[in-house]
């Protein structure tokens, strides 16, 4: 017993990305604290730009040579390599949405910039953990951060009630999730992904079908909580609602992607061996997911409330090609999300431009911006999934991957909840567009550069993605081969 | 010797423990955990648990010590001497304490039905204090740091929330 307790330098490479962000989380705040309290204090934004940055660059360096790491705690593989990217991509896009916002507010604090990358410390090793004990963790460090950005305007009623309620139930979904995996540690004796796989895959020494089946289902619930999937899926649009809208935006997108993640990465090497057991519990997951988060949004009137409904039956499309149970369905899942990050934070990057999210405050908003109403129909277009946006691709490679997958009734059935779907986003088009503006409509603040660069680049990727939907595709191919 | 030791650490325990919930001053409370801490502690030596008997005392003791700092500074002695005290459960605690008498003892007369014997306590070659600091910090040695990055969130989170928005000049 420890021969070698030095990692080798390799294995640090594997982790280095997590270091940098830690060491830029801790210097933002460390660059607050020199500034006086009440005074301006620039170029916290900047820090954690660079950090991402750096972040995304050690990502590829360490990408380039897939392995484990750390007594085979981490995985780095091009999967883990893809979401990381994704990861530092949807951070950058909440740093530069967010400090116009907060310093309007005059609530720009260091912490936030902190706790973003904090939290995407925690998304990346869930990313790239090959061991539930890291899962777990990495989920906690994503988590408890979430709760706190979500309660981050600590002023406002209703900001305090969403994250009290995301806290609350939160907490609650790991218990289910770590329950899970003590059974899982009690009935195979280990907790690495590898090893479970081999106990499981082994008829002769594979534990009681039963209790493994509860433990999986266990661990299932804490994910699908995690990923807003029914039946737990009523937090997310009180919290996206809630929280301060670049948060919202965060909160859509980035704890979404390491969930699925992290839901792949377990239940495609660990639990592969019974997937004839959970796939059905997966499809009806994803079935009722779209089906209750399109229906439910017919009837919002608050923007906000509408993203969030959306993005619970975005999350029922991904479990689609999660259900689809092979390599296209994976690729179906990496595309889908990075398309959604970006369609998804450019819809909240526009409302992140308001105070009141209303619909009827974008009532003739074409009159008065059109711009920003156009940027925001390109959104809307793309979350349709209308052809030349990338969610049209997005959908149409989910919805193969199933069809290959010979479940046809659920790839009808998903469509036609996606054609539902549509009617809700064309009422926030034909707000801004068919209606005139109401008498004394408040104006939407001008967008600062970093608001606009993020609209704008959203925009851009958006139908980039749409027209030339082969770069983004090739690179999801390569990157769902799962080391397992 | 074994048994005299062990009713002597459980007489401490527990004598401690009913310190706790009975006494009116919450510094006599405090007093109370930890003789009833330090019983546990001296349980844990008995089972040869080294590593739990001076973490016992480390992490539980010195947390009572700041405990110690909460009352001092946050309650006030003479006014909370004269609140209602929980302890006139007490029924509901005997009723409590005759279930898990009456359990244990049905449990221990039927034996544990269908489930296998209880594996024979192993004792780790090298002493437990080495296992657990190789698993800790080789093994497991990546975990541990992520969760000192965990305590360093909820740290900054409980600071931000809790902070009141000072007003400037």
């Amino acid at each position: 017993m420890g021969t070698n307790v030095m990692p080798s330098g390799e294995e640090l490479l594997r982790f280095l990305p997590e270091m940098i962000l830690a060491i830029f989380a801790v210097l933002v705040m460390l660059w607050e604290s020199r500034h006086d309290e009440h005074g301006e204090r620039p170029g916290m934004p900047a820090f954690a730009l660079i950090g991402l940055g750096l972040a995304a660059a050690a990502s590829i360096v360490a990408g380039a040579a897939p392995g484990y790491a750390f007594r085979n705690m981490l995985v780095v593989d091009s999967f883990a390599t893809f979401f990381r990217l994704l990861l530092m991509g949807i951070g950058a896009m909440a740093v530069m949405t967010a400090s116009p916002f907060l310093r309007a507010r005059k609530a720009e604090g260091g912490e936030y910039y902190s706790l973003i990358l904090l939290s995407l410390i925690g998304q990346s090793l869930m990313a790239a953990s090959n061991e539930l004990i890291m899962v777990f963790i990495g989920i906690e460090i994503s988590s408890i951060s979430s709760y706190v950005l979500a309660g981050y305007l600590k002023d406002d009623k209703r900001v305090n009630e969403s994250a009290l309620k995301y806290f609350l139930l939160g907490s609650f979904a790991t218990g289910f999730l770590l329950y899970g995996v003590s059974w899982i540690y009690g009935l195979t004796g280990s907790t690495n992904l590898n090893e479970i796989a081999s106990i499981l895959g082994n008829a002769d020494i594979a534990p009681d079908a039963v209790l493994t089946g509860a433990a999986t289902a266990l661990i299932l619930a804490g994910l699908c909580f995690k990923v807003s999937a029914f039946p737990f899926q009523s937090w997310a649009p009180d919290v996206y609602q809630g929280a301060a809208t670049p948060v919202g935006a965060f909160l859509s997108a980035a704890p979404k992607a390491a969930a699925f993640a992290t839901l792949l990465r377990v239940f495609l090497t660990a639990f592969d061996p019974m997937a004839d057991r959970w796939l059905p519990l997966l499809i009806v997951v994803a079935l009722l997911t779209m089906v209750i988060g399109n229906l439910a949004a017919l009837w919002q009137t608050d923007v906000k409330r509408i993203l969030g409904y959306s993005s619970i039956a975005n999350a029922g499309y991904v479990l689609v090609a999660v259900a689809a149970h092979s390599t296209l369905g994976i690729s179906a899942v990496l595309f889908y999300l990075a398309a959604y990050s970006v369609m998804n934070f450019g819809a909240f990057a526009v409302v992140s431009l308001r105070e009141e999210t209303e619909l009827k405050d974008f009532e003739g908003l074409a009159k008065r911006q059109p711009a920003t109403a156009a940027l925001m129909t390109v959104f809307m277009a793309s979350l349709i999934g209308l052809p030349m946006t990338a969610g049209f691709f997005g959908k149409f490679y989910i919805f193969q991957s199933a069809i290959d997958a010979e479940l046809y009734w659920l790839a009808g059935l998903g469509l036609l909840t996606s054609a539902v779907a549509a009617f809700y986003y064309l009422r926030v088009i034909a707000a801004m567009y068919m209606k005139p503006s109401p008498e004394g409509a408040p104006e939407m603040a001008v967008p600062a550069a970093s608001q606009q660069a993020v609209m704008f680049v959203a925009a851009a990727l958006t139908i980039g993605f749409g027209i030339f939907p082969g770069w983004l595709l090739d690179w999801a191919t390569r990157s769902s081969g799962l080391l397992r | 010797m074994d048994a005299a030791l062990f009713y002597t650490f459980a007489a401490i325990t527990l004598a401690g423990a009913l310190a706790t919930v009975t006494r009116r001053n919450p510094v006599h409370c405090a007093l109370g955990l930890i003789f009833s801490l330090l019983g546990v502690a001296g349980l844990f030596l008995l089972q040869a648990a080294e590593l739990l008997f001076a973490v016992q005392i480390l992490l539980y003791v010195g947390g009572v010590m700041v405990l110690f700092l909460f009352v001092i500074m946050l309650i006030h002695l003479e006014q909370a001497a004269r609140l209602r005290q929980y302890s006139r459960q007490w029924p509901v605690a005997l009723a409590a304490l005759f279930a898990v008498f009456l359990e244990i003892y049905v449990l221990a007369q039927s034996g544990l039905p269908g489930l296998p014997p209880s594996p024979q306590p192993r004792l780790n070659a090298g002493g437990n204090t080495e296992r657990i600091a190789d698993s800790l910090f080789y093994v497991y040695a990546l975990p541990f740091e992520a969760a000192s990055l965990l305590l360093l969130i909820a740290i900054v989170g409980a600071v931000w929330l809790a902070r009141k928005k000072e007003q400037p000049q």
